[in-house]
This record gives C-alpha cells, structure tokens and sequence, in this order.
C-alpha cells in the first residue's frame, strides 16, 4: 500500500515536505529575511500543488492544435494555469513589499536580528 | 547595492546582451496567442534587462534610463489598460467586452486584437513596477 | 523550545501525507480536474473559434477571465507604488546637508 501511495502520489510527498521546510524556516529562524524566505518556499509549494493537479495522461498541452481538433478530452484543464500565473505575478509583487518593509526596520532599529529588535523595543517603551 | 565593477570584459558583454534579452522580450509578449508566454513573462523579462544594465554598469544607465522611469511606465500601461476595457462601452458592449467591438471587423478578429494590446499593455505595466521596486530598493538602503 | 517547533512540524507534514491517500493520483484521467464536466469544457471546445488564438490559456486569461487579469495588474502597480511611499527617498535638494531628508522611521513612538 506503500509502494502504491508513492508510485501513485508521489507529488504530494515533495509538495509536504517544502511546506514542512517554509513553515520550519518561519518560525525557527531568527533573522527576518529568513524568515521571508521561509514565505517564500511556502508560496512555491503551494503553486506546485495547483499545477500538478492539471496533468492528465495521454493530454496535450492546452495550445490548440489542428491535428486534434476541438473536443475536450484531447486538451490539459488550461484554469489551473491561468490561476498559478495570476499567483507568481501576486506573489513577486507581495515579496517587494516585504523586502522594502525589511529596509525600514534596518534603518530604524540597525539589526534584522528578531531578539534584538524585540529587546530594543521593550527598552524604548 | 549600485556598486560598478570596473571591469571592461563586463561592461561589454552586458551592453551587448541587453538588446538580446529585449528582442526575445518583445518575442514573447507578441507571441503568446501561439505559444506559452505572454505580457508577464515578456514584461519581467524587460525588467530584468534593466536590472543587469544598472548592476554592472551603473551610474551611465541612469541616462538612458531615469530613476522616474518605472513608475511612469506602470501607470501608463494601467491607464491603457483600462481605457482598453472602457472602449468597448463606447459601441454597446459591456466592460471588456471585446466581442461587439469595431464593426467593419468580424467578432472572432476583434477578439484576437483586444487579447493582443491587453497583453502589450500589460507587459508594459509590469515592465515598470518591477523596475520601479528595483530603483527604490536599490536607492533607498543608503543613509 | 526547537525540539518542540521540529515535533509540531513533523506532526504538520504527517497531516497532510494522511490527507493525501484522498487526493487523486498524478494523471489520473478519472479526477475532477480532467474530467471537464464544468465550465472548462466551454473553454476548450470554443477557445479558438471564437477568438482566433491558438494558446487556451491566453484566451482564458485575458478574455474569458480578462477582469481578473485587470485587478491583478492593478495589484502590482499598487505594490509598486507602495514600495515607493515606505521607502524615503534621497532628494537632490538635501544632499549637502543630510537634515532634510531624515528618514521618516526614527521618530519615537511611530506614529504610522
């Protein structure tokens, strides 16, 4: 039954474990830009879960062809892409503004570093 | 992070490459009723000319190329963009609509013309917001 | 305190393994999603006779879902622009002396 979950799903096993590394990186790492990039590899993993669920076997490539004509069955759901191109686009847009709120920390506390800048913050208090 | 490296050999090859890497740009903007692609591949594909231009070179792209530039071209391609989808209230259609536009074309031809300035447009707006974030990060770490 | 993040995520990751035996297996041609017993048959079936372009996904993207597309570039501009007003800017004007473009972040308190 093993074997069956692997042969079969194996693409979720990858999408688990870089959801198990960014949600890691999140919360254990205490510079913020690692933490950032932790967001990163979470919204990758999750782009990965969408794409994967549009292969269907023996389909082409939803680009029309003349040789295949116009039924349903010999094409890729093509949603699924329209989605995940919408999400990178959303998602490289969300990672400039985080790295742009980084800045503003440095230059107000002078370290990326979580502890010190919560400590810095308990003394201005 | 705008540092110059004095190298000639750098110099010349990421003057040399950028027109490339424009040209193959504007193919995949222009291309993408045939094949993968499309305005925002072809558009972060712009973008990153311009950021390999300003990180090897430096100070002399500022020429070509102003600080205000990206955030300019991000509101004009917006502006198109939506005048482009209030044409079509202009002669009975809905927002968007691209079918019941221009009469003296047939409705499919009107269709494959409002995809393709929708995806120039869009190339040209996500051209310059990436290029806008760049200039601001780049310029904005400095005391 | 790591031991205790690294048990929370491994615990994470077996979810989601065990909420996978549920999911349909890569390729399957029986799963919802390639099965197009929804809107994604209209899409397919008339893609290119009715706008002329051969790449489905362009047509969907920008024609039958273009609103989505307009709201999406709306959302990278905004992202652009609010990159802009976070950061200060280095005006040409107060290079010599550095007093007036002070960064707006070392105020005590922040009041934003």
């Amino acid at each position: 039954m093993i074997l069956d979950f692997v042969l079969g799903r194996y693409p979720y096993l990858f999408i688990a474990l870089l959801l198990m590394i960014g949600v890691h990186g999140m919360m254990v790492k205490r510079n913020l830009l690692k933490k950032v990039i932790g967001m990163i590899i979470f919204q990758t993993a999750l782009y990965l879960l969408f794409i994967q669920g549009a292969k269907k076997e023996g389909a082409s490539i939803p680009v029309y062809s003349p040789e295949l004509g116009a039924e349903a069955g010999a094409y890729m759901n093509p949603l699924p892409h329209v989605l995940v191109l919408t999400a990178i686009v959303v998602g490289v847009a969300i990672t400039g503004v985080a790295i742009s709120l980084l800045l503003v920390i440095y230059r107000r506390f002078g370290t990326l570093d979580e502890e010190e800048i919560l400590q810095k913050m308990r003394e201005s208090a | 992070m705008t540092s110059v490296y004095e190298s000639l050999f750098l110099h010349t090859v990421a003057r040399a490459i950028v027109p490339i890497i424009q040209v193959f740009a504007f193919y995949v903007i222009t291309h993408g009723h045939y094949s993968p692609g499309g305005g925002f591949q072809g558009g972060v594909m712009l973008a990153v000319s311009i950021i390999l231009l300003r990180i090897s070179v430096g100070e002399e792209s500022f020429e070509r190329f102003p600080r205000n530039a990206g955030i300019v071209l991000a509101g004009v391609g917006a502006l198109c963009f939506a005048l482009l989808g209030l044409a079509p209230l202009l002669l009975g259609g809905s927002f968007l609509d691209y079918g019941r536009e221009f009469f003296w074309l047939p409705a499919p031809t009107a269709h494959y013309w409002g995809i393709f300035l929708a995806e120039v447009f869009i190339g040209i707006l996500v051209w310059g917001s990436l290029m806008a974030i760049y200039d601001t990060l780049a310029g904005g770490g400095e005391e | 305190m790591r031991f205790l993040v690294l048990a929370l995520v491994i615990l994470l990751g077996a979810i989601l393994v065990w909420g996978a035996t549920d999911l349909p297996q890569r390729g399957d041609p029986l799963a919802p999603a390639a099965v197009h017993e929804s809107v994604a048959v209209h899409y397919i079936e008339r893609a290119y006779a009715e706008t002329r372009t051969p790449n489905m996904v362009t047509a969907v993207l920008a024609d039958y879902r273009g609103f989505d597309t307009f709201g999406e570039a709306v959302v990278v501009v905004a992202a652009a622009i609010s990159c802009l007003l976070i950061l200060p800017r280095r005006s040409p004007k107060a290079e010599g002396g550095g007093e007036g473009s002070r960064p707006a972040g070392t105020s005590a308190g922040g009041s934003r």
